[in-house]
């Protein structure tokens, strides 16, 4: 006689039966006992958004799903209300938290709505600007391919999340040398940048450029045309064009859908206008063109991290004014990344007004001038939009994050219902959805 | 874009007539709380006012917009002074204040109208004025128009005592989770959305943690032997 694997418990909405994998013949029985066919089940994990973050509830009556629901919220952190705390530099830290997959996206977004609200959007430098596309370039490709990576990963294609992963880590390590993490940078700040790129950095995104280009037709042999991997994504997670439309849903779930909207061609930012790059589509709407799109994605982020390169020249990365920038530039001491001595010497030393300064920009933070701004960027996953509203104060009044992924996530159910249980794994992986950024 | 580019129209700056909602009343030269401000200037009272409303002509396609969306309420019988409230143009962007009963069929007709079609909601946001008095919440809205590559806001408020607005989740669909965030984290009722209940706090949590009035929350921590303040409690300039 084996063990039970599936334990059962009554609880005041029937019995609940949590199943462990192996044996399902307990539960067999017990819908064969019950008066109807329903069965209301708590999918999962499967995905990585899954583990304790994302609940999928989904109602099935044999192989079909009826109704399918997401139980989200488990990742809230209070990263809106956190920021009404902080000045508006500070903010930079928080929401690279949010969608931690994107983090350039979060920061820029930010960043370019409280230059907006300071009305210093033109004077941000050029070399601020072009190293901000190129951070958000490569962050598409490193988005990108988690999303492939994990996505094969669920379909049992293990290889592709070796793959996935081996390359993200060549991406990561450029963050590493660039901003000095890996993940959370808050790199980028009103106004410009934290620091200037260190030596070496321009060669090593080169580097990384001419492997990429190496790695990325991997890809294509290992699924594009693999019979078992269309047959998987082919027609599953089917959402057309009036549908993604009435959802919100943007991005390559907009791109499959076969209409070429693009936030980086239609409402142009960071000088978008001035790269060559394509929009790839899709007519499928589904999951396989979606798989398309962002592989296709990535070898245009690739053309365009090679354009910023070729543009880069040596120039400020912070605006001028004294009065928005950060006071101290960052250099490297015996104990770390920290305010450089000659700042120091300066400060203590020679200018009492420049302590002051100093002082009073760090504590304080600069005012930015009342009124509301709504800046969207184009992310990986779709529109990612930031309404900031400032009282006039130092610190946010308020900041809300439009998150592409949460908007995408509602589509679920119009993807998954009526389809197979096993294609809600293909329909969730391609919707590509980042807790972090769906809770906040 | 260089000023030479630009038409008579854009370059010049749209007029302001009348004064912005009034916010908050700032007391002294650097917004400290607790005393401190040893400047003399301690005795400022200044109230904070948003940018106040602009009128004709708003420059560039907003007043295209507003005359379509103008023509398009008066065809429905609508008298548009009563469903746009006011209209501000600030930053390069267009916001338009809606009186809250009027708010789904204002959204109808821009989301319809051939020579509107905003068809993308980008959601709503809650931002909650506690000095605002009579009109402390405000729903803010984004529409995106894809056909004609715009972009407007649209505005509605009510007060901390009767905090209803209409859904308009029968004319976007994505607001659904959207109005439901509102609710969840500012207490704004949305009349008419088809499961009003909360989406990211549990659904027993008291209160609604972004409104203003609701505390941040957090503990002291000491920090190399000094106690540091919850950031709630901290020092501030606002």
């Amino acid at each position: 006689m084996s063990t039970p694997r599936a334990s059962a418990r009554d609880t005041t909405e029937g019995t609940v039966y949590t199943v462990t994998g192996g044996d399902w013949d307990e539960i067999a029985e017990a819908a064969k006992r019950a008066d109807d066919e329903r069965i209301i089940v708590n999918m999962g994990p499967q995905h990585p958004s899954t583990h304790g973050v994302l609940r999928l509830i989904l109602e099935i009556d044999g192989e079909t799903v009826t109704e399918a629901r997401c139980g989200i919220g488990y990742l809230h952190t209070g990263i809106e209300k956190n920021l009404e705390f902080r000045n508006w530099t500070q903010g930079t830290t928080f929401v690279t938290r949010m969608d931690y997959l994107t983090s350039f996206y979060n920061e820029t977004a930010y960043c370019m709505g409280v230059e907006r609200l300071l009305g210093i959007e033109d004077q941000v430098p050029d070399r601020a600007t072009i190293v901000r596309v190129m951070l958000m370039e490569l962050n598409r490709i490193s988005s990108h391919l988690v999303c492939i990576a994990t996505g094969g990963m669920e379909l049992g294609a293990t290889t592709i999340m070796i793959y996935g992963i081996r390359d993200r880590e060549m991406i990561l390590d450029l963050y590493e040398l660039i901003t000095g993490l890996r993940l959370n940078h808050a790199y980028i700040r009103p106004g410009g940048l934290a620091q200037d790129l260190p030596p070496g950095a321009v060669d090593a995104v080169r580097e990384f450029v001419k492997k990429m280009r190496k790695n990325l037709p991997e890809y294509d042999k290992l699924a594009t045309g693999n019979p078992i991997f269309k047959g998987r994504l082919q027609d599953v997670g089917y959402l057309d064009l009036a549908g993604c439309m009435a959802l919100g849903a943007t991005g390559p779930i907009l791109r499959a859908a076969g209409l070429p909207h693009d936030l980086r061609k239609s409402q142009p930012y960071c000088g978008y206008e001035t790269y060559d790059f394509d929009v790839p589509t899709a007519d499928t709407c589904d999951s396989y063109g979606r798989f398309l799109i962002r592989l296709e994605e990535m070898r245009q982020s690739l053309r365009i991290v090679e354009q910023c390169l070729d543009r880069l020249e040596p120039g400020p990365v912070m605006v001028a004014d004294k009065k928005i920038a950060w006071p101290a530039q960052l250099a490297l001491g015996p104990d770390g990344l920290g305010n450089s001595l000659d700042h120091i010497k300066k400060i203590m030393g020679t200018s009492m007004e420049a302590l002051i300064h100093h002082f009073k920009l760090v504590t304080e933070g600069f005012r930015v001038p009342p009124g509301q701004v709504y800046v969207a960027v184009e992310s990986p996953k779709g529109e990612l939009g930031v309404h900031v509203v400032s009282d006039g104060g130092t610190r946010p009044y308020r900041v809300h994050f439009r998150d592409p992924s949460f908007t995408n996530l509602q589509s679920m159910a119009a993807m998954c219902e009526g389809g197979q249980v096993a294609d809600v794994i293909v329909a969730v992986a391609s919707i590509d959805p980042v807790m972090g950024g769906v809770d906040r | 874009m260089s000023e030479q580019e630009r038409t008579p129209d854009e370059r010049l700056p749209s007029q302001r007539g009348g004064q912005g909602e009034a916010i908050r009343v700032q007391r002294g030269m650097f917004g400290v709380g607790n005393g401190g401000d040893t400047s003399g200037y301690g005795g400022l009272v200044r109230t904070v006012r948003l940018p106040g409303a602009s009128s004709r002509p708003y420059g560039g396609w907003f007043d295209e917009v507003a005359d379509e969306l103008e023509g398009a309420l008066e065809e429905q019988g609508l008298v548009p002074e009563n469903a746009i409230e006011k209209t501000v143009v600030d930053r390069g962007e267009i916001t338009f204040h809606i009186a809250r009963e009027h708010l789904p069929r204002v959204a109808r007709t821009l989301r319809d109208d051939p020579a509107l079609r905003f068809e993308l909601c980008t959601g709503v946001s809650g931002v909650h004025f506690e000095g605002d008095k009579g009109r402390e919440l405000h729903a803010v809205y984004h529409l995106r128009s894809i056909t004609h590559n715009r972009l407007i806001r649209l505005e509605v408020s009510a007060p901390d005592s009767d905090p209803h607005v209409p859904s308009i989740v029968d004319v976007y669909p994505t607001n659904d989770w959207h109005e439901r965030e509102t609710y969840d984290f500012f207490g704004l009722i949305f009349d008419g959305h088809p499961a009003l209940t909360r989406i990211f706090m549990p659904a027993d949590w008291q209160g609604h943690p972004q409104r203003k009035d609701y505390p941040l929350g957090g503990i002291p921590v000491e920090y190399k032997g000094a106690q540091i303040p919850a950031p709630d409690q901290r020092r501030s300039y606002t």
